[in-house]
Formats: C-alpha cells, structure tokens, sequence
C-alpha cells in the first residue's frame, strides 16, 4: 500500500462505536493526507455512515482515538468539527433554500459594519468565491432558484470558505445527472489541488474511480483495508464489499444449477422495451414470463429497487412500452398494477409495507380488500378462512390472527406481507429484499416458498443484494450497475457468482 | 478515467451553460404577493375615490394609520414570529393584560414614567417565557403561546373586569397630542410611533444578522442549526419581540382610548396573523416583509373606512371581506411556492 509523502492531516485509529446490541464500528482506522480524493467504500450497514457522523461530532466514541494535524482531538459537536476544520456536505442539502446563494455562503459570518449588514461586499465575495470554483451564478437570486447539483456546489463553497482543511461529502452525486456529476467532480479536483483533503462516499463504482486516489473498505463495521484505487480492480472491490470469498460462493452454486435447471419456454407474461426513467434507471428491456422466476443482482443504489418500482406502477416511466400478455399497458399507479395482477412487496417492510398495529389478519387481509373496494367489505367468516389457510401454509408464528403484527419478528412480518400479496392471487409478484434482516431459518423458508410459487406457474421478479440468493432461486438473472441494466444471463452452467461479479464490478458484457 | 486537471475550455462554457438553464424561475416572484396586496389597496382606495365624497381627503390615509396603530404594532411583532415559522396567539391576551395593568397602576398614583417601561418589559418578559418554552421543550408554539394567552387574559380579568378610566397628566397630554402633517393634516402620536416599529423593523431584518438568522430559521431550523447560527436565541427573541410589540400596542390603546380593559384586544391576534398573510408573510416562514404586513394592515383598515364611507352597510362585511381575501391570499401563496420549487 503506497502512502503520499507527506502526514495525514487527518488520522483515526482504532475507533470504536457501540450502540444498544451493535457493534457499528469495531477497531476501525482510517487516514486522510491533504491533497487527496478519498472514497469509503462498503455496502449498507458497513458502517460508513457511522463513521463519517463520529469524523463530524454527531456520535461521540467509545473507543480509539482522532488526530487532526497530528493533536489529538475531541470532537464534541458539528459546530466543534466545523471550528477544528472539518466540514460536512450532506446528501440532502443543509442550507435555506429560501436565502440568496450569497446569504447562504454568508449566514452567520457576513461583513458588516456598525451592526449592519454589508450586502453590496458578500455579494462580491460570493462571487469571487463560487467563479474559483468555476461556477458562474446569480448570487442575489434564492437558493431554491438552482438545481439541487448547484445547491450541493454552494454548501461546498460555503464549507471550504470556512474552513479548508478536511472536506465530507457524504453520497454528494446520489441524486444528480451525468452532467452534473462533472461539475461537481470539477469542483472537487480544484480543491485537491488546494490542497484539501476530500473523504467522498458514493455507491457508483464508476465514479469511485474516476475521481478518488485511495479508497477504505469497511464491512460489517470493521475495516477491511485501505487501497490506491488505480492498483485495486473493481472486481476485488466488489469482494471486499461484499465479502464473500469465490470459492466459498462456488460451493453454493452447484446447489444453484440442480434446483433452477428448468428453462423459460413459457409464454412471456410481462414484457418491458426501453423502458426507463430519467434519474433512476436508463432504458432496459426485460421479458418476465409466466412461472420464470427472474432475480434482479446489483450492488445497493444501483437502480433495483427503482427498476422495480417502475413494473409495479409505483413511478411511472418517461419513456419505452410495457407490454403484459403481448397487449401495450400504462401502469398508472400501484392500483391500475394490482388490477392487472401484479403484486409489489416493498423492501421497507416497516415503513412501506407492515403496519405494526394492526392484526395479522388485517395485514393480511388488506390489499385483497383494496382491489375490491372499501364499499364490499369482505365478510369476516371469510376473512378468517383465508389468513388462517396463509398462516398455516406460510408458517407464520405466532399462529394467532389478532396479534399485532408489531410484535411479530422479522422474517414473520415478512411472511405477512408476502401472504397479502399471495392471496390477491397475483400473476407477477415482485419482491424486493425480502429476506434482509431476517433469520437464516426464515429466509430458506421464503426461498423455498418463492420456488413452490414459480413452480405453480407465478412469474417472480426477486430483488437481492445476495448473489447466492439470487443465483439459487432465479431462472434468468438481469445484472444492474449504477443504474443500468448491464446484463441479462440465463441462468444456466456458465453462471457462477464470480460471473455476476465481474459484470456488477466492469458493466461489461464480456 | 479521466485526467487530473486539465479542464477543458469547452467543458467550462458547458458548465456555465447548465447553471442558467437550472434556473427555475425569476427572482421577484418573492415580490408577487406584496404587489398584489399592494395593487389591491390601489384598487380599494379608487373604488373608495369613485364612490363617495371626500375619500380624496389626505385625511383618509393617515387615519389609517391612528385607527390602525394598535394592529399595526402587534402585526410587526407578528411577522418576526411568522418568519420564523412560529404563531403567537397570546397577543391579544398580552394587550389586554398591558392596558388593564397600565391604567390600574396609573389610578394607583404610580408615575407614568415607571408605569411605561414596566408593562413593556413585562410584555417582552412574557413573550421571552414562551419563546424558552418553544424551544427548550420542543412544544408547538400554537400551544406554548395558548397557554400565554390564557394566563395573561386571566391576570388581565383578575386585576379589573371592568373599563378603568385613566386620569394620568403625562398620558392624557400624549392622547391630545396632534402632530401636523403639511398645512391642514393632523395625526396622532400613536400613528407615528406605529410607523416608526413599522420602519425599524423593517431595517432590522433587512440589515442585521438577527434579522436574517430569522429568515433562515424560517427557511429550515435544522438547516441554521447544523451552519451553525444562534438558532435558540433568534428564536426566543422573535417571541420577545412580538411580546413587546403587543405591550407596546396595548399602550397606544391606552394613550388612544385613555382606558383600560381586560376584553380590549380579543381576537387581535387573529387581526394581525390575518394582516401578515394578506400581506404576502409565508406562514410556512421564511418569506415575506414587514412592508407586507402593513399593507395587510391598511387593507384592513380600508375596508373598515369604506364601510364607514357607505354608512349603511353591516360592519359584519369587514370580516366577511377579509375572509374572502385570506383565502385568495393563501391559494395564491401556494401558487407562487409552487412554481418555485
């Protein structure tokens, strides 16, 4: 591992973070010299985001220690990080859109004299500052006047203007557009060469190594190494982030191919061509036919969920035809989709899809009652018949109606929420993580009920950040990477987990 | 990947290119209410001309200002709080309490000169109270200033039920006192020293950093908190202001009326939230003048007038008026955020 010549401006050794039952942060290290792009790298609960909030005073520590500049320093507060040179830029942009660009640059530090506010001179300093960081704006105009790209930009202003030392932009391009993202990269490589040291987290691989010198892998809370990008391939990224050994991934596979052997020679049920939506996936197409199981593999925030949502209605594309049953559909909202038969199992469960203080026969009962109306209640006998028939053939436990689903685990809730979908008798069901979170028993239930279901001819789309899941259950595979689709395999011999890697870790169709 | 530093000229021009083309839309929407407010008044006050004698009197305008400085000196304190985000319902109740407090003490023998920076101290103090509660415990402003109101109204009817005349020297040489305006107009002190809170507030948002931490509160508290601005005082000083706006105006009821009364100002709270809407203050916070505010208050006070022009209409219609225009006000309010999202 090379390292620059000269001191890190910024050191944490060490650094451990509990709260209640977790270890966020277990003897984690991490380095910043000035000068440089920096990327923190892991999947969701890896514990990046837990770390960035102890760099900026959010959290306190529990162990471990952080030196700026070489002193060891306490960092009691976002105002303490701010004062000791360390500077945060947020995802969600936390300025006052209601303010001029220049008052938000300003605020708190503007130029008076005798009390009273010198706007004619922030105006001009405003300027001065943003034109450095090649932007070009109307200072007097408000905040809410530009994009959320420009916002972004301005707070980076606005933080460097105040203290220069260590920049975090935390998943700054999430929401932004190609050509945005090279404003901001633009941006990024003039404060380098100032000399300030940049800590960037974002889940686009492609960018992760267009702009960073170095990057840090976190999993599990734990620190996995501290790399040169340019001398770690992509795919070794992705292992490191994901975790799993090849050849542990290998010996599953086999188990794989015997049990998803079974070609799609069906009639195709639901057909998507060049369907897309600006910001949240390029155009894709993809044909799910009837009793084809079809898993959707990528890394978080590479547009699976997004692609999901757009089947199911949930948003509506901007563009390309969807196609059910060879005839041409809109699928205006999630209703116009349940009407159609397809069925959305959100990925949320808690805050999308369980509503705790209801009943497991209420949840369960919910969206079947939804199709039909509010007008034509469904008689309770009825009622009774059918969860106690889903309680029973999904092994929901506890095996009590009336108990609050908020009191059910988690792989419970889950199965509540696939039997409101099931028994609306859906011919496409889309499940999204639907074994995240849950227990290792749980989960081989759910698979295996996801293949009973394909078997009984229902068409599935399964979403999983799991490969193994993926490659156990699905027939075909569509591979996604930074928001579009790369590459759509049958899975058949020639795919293994190292395959599917490759393609999340490249995007190329190899 | 692409190289270090070299950005291209062509990149920039494109660059710049993109940031004019994300702008939404022109910067004085933020003036779009305000001037509708404004040519409503311009109509009002044609209408008035056209349809009856003597509404081209000078006369008619400053007397705005006297018949309305009570209103306009509670709505200043108002706009502070609406900026913010915030409601002050106690206002009222804060008057009432002042004018009630102010003429007892007065009938006692206290002096005058005591008697005035007392009960505005105790308005600011009240007001201080109920900001430290919005903020500390995090409770609805529209209930800590309930609460307020409550207390202060109860105190005012626990003092005097009754309308308690006021004998003072001092106070009665301010309610006759005449200040001419040009040759044949007059007015009163009370519409002066309206006009003055009207003009300092005014200057204190425009030019101060209390005056603009306001607006950013009003634009996002947790945005100012985390770009490190003194969020817990602004916003208890907002409360303090309004507090002491209120007592202020329950003075110049006192010097206007030479009287006091525990139900005068009941429902002015009301009066003077409706004057900042009308006014184009963005109840949300975060928008809107103080300017604003006092035209909200003229339309008020001219509807009022040419009721009284008409002379044989119920006075009932000022509210009727009122209610129609906070609706158009408020649908247009929405209309222009709206557009600049």
């Amino acid at each position: 591992m090379g390292e620059p010549a000269t001191n890190p401006v910024l050191e944490m050794t060490g650094i451990r973070k509990v709260f209640p039952g977790v270890v966020a942060l277990d003897g984690v290290d991490f380095r910043l010299f000035p000068g440089e792009v920096h990327a923190l790298m892991g999947e969701n609960g890896a514990g990046k985001s837990t770390l960035i909030k102890v760099l900026t005073g959010v959290y306190g520590i529990d162990g471990g220690d952080i030196r700026l500049g070489g002193e060891e320093v306490r960092i009691a507060g976002p105002l303490a990080a701010q004062k000791a040179g360390i500077s945060t830029v947020y995802q969600e942009v936390n300025l006052c859109t209601n303010l001029t660009v220049a008052e938000n640059i300003f605020i708190g530090r503007e130029p008076r004299t005798f009390g009273k506010i010198r706007w004619g001179a922030m105006r001009k300093r405003a300027a001065e500052l943003l034109q450095r960081l090649d932007l070009d704006l109307d200072v007097s105009a408000p905040l809410s006047t530009y994009s959320l790209a420009i916002q972004q930009m301005v707070a980076i202003a606005r933080a460097v203007d105040i203290s220069a030392q260590v920049l975090v932009l935390d998943e700054p391009t999430s929401s932004l557009d190609a050509s945005e993202v090279e404003q901001l990269f633009r941006v990024m490589r003039r404060l380098k060469a100032d000399g300030v040291a940049i800590l960037f987290v974002s889940h686009f691989l492609d960018q992760v190594y267009e702009i960073s010198d170095r990057l840090t892998v976190l999993r599990n809370g734990q620190l996995i190494g501290e790399y040169r990008t340019a001398e770690l391939p992509q795919v070794q990224l992705v292992e490191k982030m994901i975790g799993k050994e090849l050849a542990t991934l290998e010996s599953l596979e086999d188990k794989a191919q015997q049990s998803r052997t079974k070609s799609a020679a069906a009639d195709p049920l639901l057909r998507a061509e060049g369907v897309g939506r600006t910001g949240a996936i390029a155009p894709f197409d993809l044909t799910i036919h009837k009793g084809e199981v079809v898993g959707l593999a990528g890394l978080l925030g590479s547009g699976r969920t997004e692609l999901a949502r757009l089947l199911f209605g949930a948003d509506r594309p901007d563009q390309g035809e969807l196609s059910l049953d060879g005839k041409p559909v809109t699928l205006r909202d999630p209703q116009v989709a349940m009407k159609r038969g397809i069925a959305f199992s959100s990925e949320n469960r808690r805050t999308e899809g369980i509503i705790g203080d209801l009943s497991v026969r209420e949840n369960i009962i919910l969206a079947l009652q939804a199709t039909r109306g509010w007008t034509r209640p469904i008689p309770r006998r009825k009622q009774d018949e059918i969860v106690d028939k889903y309680i029973k053939a999904l092994q929901i436990r506890p095996a009590d109606p009336e108990r609050p689903v908020r009191n059910l685990s988690g792989g419970n809730q889950q199965k509540v929420l696939l039997a409101r979908w099931l028994i609306t008798e859906p011919r496409l069901l889309i499940i999204d993580e639907p074994t995240r979170g849950i227990d290792v028993g749980a989960k081989a239930e759910i698979q295996k009920l996801v293949a009973e279901l394909s078997d009984g001819g229902m068409a599935v789309l399964f979403v999983s950040a799991e490969l193994e899941e993926v490659l156990r259950l699905s027939h075909k595979i569509a591979v996604l990477r930074d928001r579009r689709l790369v590459e759509e395999l049958d899975n058949t011999a020639g795919v293994d987990a190292d395959r599917i890697m490759q393609t999340i870790a490249s995007g190329a169709t190899s | 990947m692409t190289t270090i530093d070299a950005t291209p000229p062509a990149a920039d021009q494109k660059g710049a290119a993109l940031n004019r083309r994300r702008r939404v839309y022109r910067p004085n929407t933020k003036y779009i209410p305000i001037l509708a407010t404004l040519a409503l008044l311009v109509v009002m006050y044609i209408s008035g001309l056209v349809n009856y004698e003597n509404f081209d009197q000078p006369s008619v305008i400053v007397n705005l200002f006297r018949d309305n400085a009570v209103l306009l000196a509670v709505a200043v304190g108002m706009t502070f709080v609406i900026l913010t985000g915030g409601i002050d319902l106690s206002v009222g109740a804060v008057i009432s309490l002042t004018t009630t407090l102010a003429a007892t003490l007065l009938q006692g023998g206290w002096p005058p000169l005591l008697v005035l920076p007392l009960v505005l101290l105790l308005g600011a103090l009240l007001g201080a109270g109920m900001g430290a509660v919005i903020h500390y415990f995090k409770v609805e402003p529209f209930i800590a200033t309930l609460a307020g109101l409550f207390l202060a109204r109860g105190l005012a009817l626990f003092i005097n039920q009754n309308s308690i005349p006021i004998r003072d020297k001092l106070w009665i040489a301010l309610s006759d006192l005449r200040i001419p305006l040009g040759e044949t107009t007059k007015t009163t002190l009370t519409a002066i020293v309206a006009l003055a809170v009207v003009l300092i507030a005014a200057g204190v948002l425009a030019w101060t950093r209390f005056g603009r931490n306001v607006y950013a509160i009003g634009g996002s508290a947790d945005s100012a908190l985390l770009m490190g601005l003194p969020v817990a005082r602004t916003r208890i000083a907002v409360y303090t202001i309004s507090g002491f706006c209120a007592a202020l105006g329950g003075v110049l009821y006192t010097i206007n009326s030479t009287s006091g009364h525990a139900l005068q100002g009941t429902g002015t709270e009301l009066d003077a939230i409706a004057s900042c809407v009308i006014g184009g203050v963005l109840l949300t916070g975060g928008a809107g003048y103080v300017f604003g505010s006092l035209l909200g208050v003229m339309v008020f006070g001219l509807i009022t007038t040419i009721i009284n022009f008409q002379g044989d209409l119920n006075a009932a219609w000022t509210r009727i008026v009122v209610g129609i225009l906070l609706f158009g006000f408020i649908v247009l309010q929405r209309l222009v955020t709206r557009r600049a999202r």
